[in-house]
């Protein structure tokens, strides 16, 4: 736990990459991952089920000979299964120990979100998808639901 | 001396260290009730040495320490006493070991060695002073004098037996620093020389360096020892390769003491020395005796090139295994490793390609058959370099059940069969800790007290086994006692107590509450000691076996011994894999569980009541696993006709597996599974294939356990 919270406040002390997020689309929302923890964006490639696991953990892939595990960002937050297209791509992210991929629907931009235009979410849990948006921030008109990325990943 | 060169030569230091002490530790065990000459020469040497190291990175208390324990068997060496009190002076050794293993232990967690050797160092001395009163009380005092911080008895310059010598000394190349170590040198020949005096003199400048490589470093002096010690003790400097000696007062020649001084005045420079000195060639050569270290160097040039070329031999002869030796850092091989499992898979990649489908490639084919024979001798050597015997970790267990036993006041002997068995260096580094648990858990709650023993009918001498064999692709190590046994009746109530069990306690069978003892926090001895009974330990033996892919397993007769055997791979890297297609994924199964595979017939099918699939084959009936229930996978092949069986074992167990189609045997670079997955029972990691797939290597032992 050390080792993430020292690897998050470092990213955090990093002025290039401060108050950047990577926004990308599931379903009709946006959402906005801290670009700190973007490693790259792959296009969809194939992926190997592993037997066993929660129903959001798609399996693994090779990337460039490393071999990292996958997660379905729909399937993570109940919602239901549209067929791969185009647009689907995998956004690798770095947390702690971990390098893993996210299946999205598609990617938007890197946009920058200051912190004064940053909420957090109205208290009251609404819908089980959004118990992994730790924030809510503002580009222009547009909402972006800010991914609380370490309860995104936790299986419990 | 920069950070770096410190850093590096700090893990030099704690590597030598380590190995000397290990191997200390072995010949004392071994020999514990009477040291021969061999032994107590040996044990000199490793004290020599771990002083000259230790002094020569500054760190004292471990010099004085190892000081005084080369002093005692300096003294042994030379005087060989009759009657010794080998246990105490055993016990004095190990304390002493134990020491330098605290303070390396400190250094290794980047600590500053501070533990105050001194009263351990007083202790030894003491213990040296008795020895000689008791045996020796006429004979002149011997030693190299007591320790660096007392003052040289007997040195003058004008003493009546007073010798002028004049050593020569080369280190062995690559030893590095050797300005240090010749100042270590002098600083050790205050002892019993005075009027030292050395070329280069300023030997604190490390501009000093190439010139004593290149030179030699000169030391002339003079001392009321003779030659033989004088020469002994030079000749017992770390990384020396040539030492050359010789006694300027010769008796030959009555001018030559006078001779260094002249020159002294007259040129200032000993170089001169060699030239102006009247002596005779060949009393010189036969003077001068080489050090027989392993590279060894003939000090005297061969007359004729058949002489070289004989000279050379032998030289290469005495040399010895020792000199072919070096030591890689781990992290150097396990690159190697690496970057042959991507030789492995880009192979295939090349071989395999899809773009080369439905060509007629005679040429293409023959090469690649030549180069995957290449590869896969390349891949054994490598892995091969990897290997490391047991025996060290093995003998290490002697000092364990010696001080055990001490404590105890048990007697066992420790029998060791099958340590030149050969195991991954990363494995092993799991295992050590798992013996050495077991081996305290079976002396301490297995072996009874002798009065008991004999009240049994056994032999006072309890006997624990400890062995390593090879069984196909896994190494089984076995550690077998012949103590009480386990009381499975108090496991099991213990088992019960803890909330470990879940059905009825008849329901269990012997070797089912075995088991219960590697469960977390589990012991049934109820008085802690110093060795076990606080229930950790058992659970370290399962948990860093899950790590390497083991398994432990334990068997006991009550009254009769307890058997524990842990199955460990022989290597955790690359494996012989055979792949199955389950609908339209592959997975690999390892060659070494594999018996065969075979087609199965409608009527050699059954189902017992409670619905297991079962079939005869060959007169033996077996369970049919089927891969795709047990992974839940969607879409297989159904049909046990249809599809492929494949007779799996397990130590004992045998099975067969259902899969939807073979395809081939092929060499499967095992990753583990990346960290966020949870271990999944039946897989021990993946592979990727030659297209850039992955595939599951399905862990044999995951179908027994159900």
């Amino acid at each position: 736990m050390a080792a993430i919270q020292n690897f998050f406040e470092e990213k955090q002390l990093d002025d290039t990459i401060k108050d950047q997020y990577l926004t990308f689309a599931i379903e009709d929302e946006d959402y906005g991952v801290e670009i700190a923890y973007v490693k790259e964006i792959i296009k969809m490639q194939s992926i190997t089920k592993v037997p066993d696991m929660p129903n959001f953990i798609e399996g693994i892939t090779n990337l460039r000979g490393d071999l990292i595990g996958v997660l379905d960002v729909r399937k993570r937050f109940g919602k239901p299964f549209k067929e791969h297209d185009e647009e689907t791509c995998i956004i690798v992210i770095n947390y702690g120990d971990y390098t893993l991929g996210m299946i999205v629907d598609a990617v938007q931009e890197t946009a920058i979100i200051p912190e004064e235009r940053i909420a957090p979410p109205p208290s009251a849990k609404l819908s089980y998808a959004n118990q992994f948006v730790r924030n809510i921030g503002k580009v222009g008109e547009d909402v972006k639901l800010l991914l609380d990325v370490e309860r995104f990943l936790a299986q419990d | 001396m920069t950070d770096f060169d410190r850093e590096s030569m700090l893990e030099m230091f704690i590597f030598e260290m380590t190995q000397l002490i290990d191997q200390l530790e072995a010949t004392i065990v071994q020999s514990e009730s009477e040291y021969n000459m061999d032994q107590i020469n040996e044990i000199f040497r490793v004290m020599h040495t771990i002083k000259g190291s230790s002094a020569m990175m500054m760190f004292d208390n471990i010099a004085s320490v190892a000081h005084s324990i080369e002093d005692l068997f300096y003294y042994l060496r030379e005087e060989n006493p009759q009657g010794l009190d080998f246990k105490r002076l055993s016990d004095h050794v190990l304390s002493g070991a134990d020491f330098v293993k605290e303070e390396l232990a400190k250094l290794q967690g980047g600590e500053k060695p501070n533990g105050d050797g001194t009263e351990l160092a007083l202790a030894i001395d003491k213990f040296l002073h008795q020895i000689k009163g008791e045996e020796s009380e006429t004979s002149a005092p011997v030693g190299t004098g007591k320790s660096a911080d007392t003052k040289p008895q007997n040195i003058g310059t004008t003493g009546e037996n007073m010798h002028k010598y004049k050593a020569k000394i080369f280190f062995q190349d690559g030893c590095e620093m050797e300005n240090i170590r010749a100042y270590t040198l002098v600083h050790n020949m205050q002892n019993f020389a005075a009027d030292i005096v050395h070329v280069p003199a300023d030997v604190i400048d490390e501009s000093t360096i190439p010139l004593i490589r290149n030179e030699g470093f000169t030391v002339e002096f003079s001392s009321p020892r003779d030659y033989t010690f004088v020469y002994n003790h030079l000749g017992a400097t770390v990384y020396l390769r040539e030492l050359s000696l010789e006694d300027l007062s010769a008796p030959e020649d009555a001018t030559i003491d006078a001779a260094p001084e002249i020159v002294n005045t007259e040129t200032g420079d000993i170089h001169n020395i060699d030239v102006d000195i009247p002596m005779p060639e060949e009393p010189t050569i036969e003077e001068e005796h080489t050090m027989e270290t392993p590279t060894l160097v003939e000090t005297f040039a061969p007359s004729s090139p058949a002489e070289a070329a004989a000279s050379a031999e032998a030289a290469q002869k005495k040399a010895g295994s020792a000199s072919h030796m070096i030591s890689v850092n781990v992290n150097k091989l396990d690159a190697l490793l690496n970057l042959m499992g991507e030789l492995v898979i880009s192979e295939a990649m090349v071989t395999q390609n899809s773009e080369l489908e439905g060509l007629q490639l005679e040429s293409f084919n023959k090469e690649t058959r030549q180069l995957r024979k290449i590869i896969s001798n390349l891949q054994q050597t490598v892995m091969q370099m990897r290997m490391v015997p047991l025996s060290a970790t093995f003998f290490r267990m002697h000092r364990i059940v010696r001080d055990m036993c001490r404590q105890l006041d048990k007697d066992v002997q420790l029998d060791i069969v099958g340590e030149e068995t050969e195991v991954d260096k990363n494995i092993i580094e799991h295992i050590a800790d798992p013996i050495m648990h077991i081996i305290r858990n079976s002396i301490d709650h297995g072996v009874e007290l002798p009065a008991e023993r004999k009240e049994r009918g056994k032999a006072a001498k309890a006997r624990v086994l400890l062995e390593a064999k090879n069984a196909g692709g896994d190494v089984l190590i076995i550690i077998k006692d012949d103590g009480r046994g386990i009381n499975t009746q108090k496991v099991l109530a213990k088992a019960k107590a803890n909330g470990l069990t879940s059905k009825p306690d008849a329901e269990y069978t012997d070797r089912e509450i075995q088991q219960f003892i590697f469960l977390p926090g589990f012991s049934t001895n109820d008085q802690v000691t110093a060795f076990s009974g606080r229930g950790v330990g058992m659970d370290v033996v399962s948990s860093n076996l899950e790590i390497v892919g083991g398994t432990a397993l334990v068997d006991s007769v009550p009254g009769e011994g307890t058997t524990f055997t842990l199955k460990i791979p022989l290597t955790l890297t690359i494996q012989e894999g055979m792949s199955v297609l389950v609908a339209g994924a592959q997975y690999t199964i390892p060659i070494a569980n594999i018996i065969k595979s075979f087609k199965a017939r409608p009527e050699d099918l059954f189902t017992d009541p409670s619905g297991n699939e079962m079939i005869t084959n060959r007169g033996e009936i077996y369970n049919i696993v089927r891969l795709h229930d047990f992974f839940n996978i969607d879409g297989a092949v159904t049909d046990v006709c249809e599809g492929t069986l494949i007779q799996l074992e397990n130590g004992e167990h045998v099975v067969c597996m259902l899969v939807d189609e073979l395809i081939g045997q092929q060499q499967a670079v095992v990753k583990p599974m990346p960290k966020y997955f949870k271990k999944v029972r039946g897989l021990s990691g993946c592979t990727l294939l030659g297209n850039g797939d992955i595939s599951l290597i399905i862990d044999v032992a995951g179908f027994f356990d159900k």
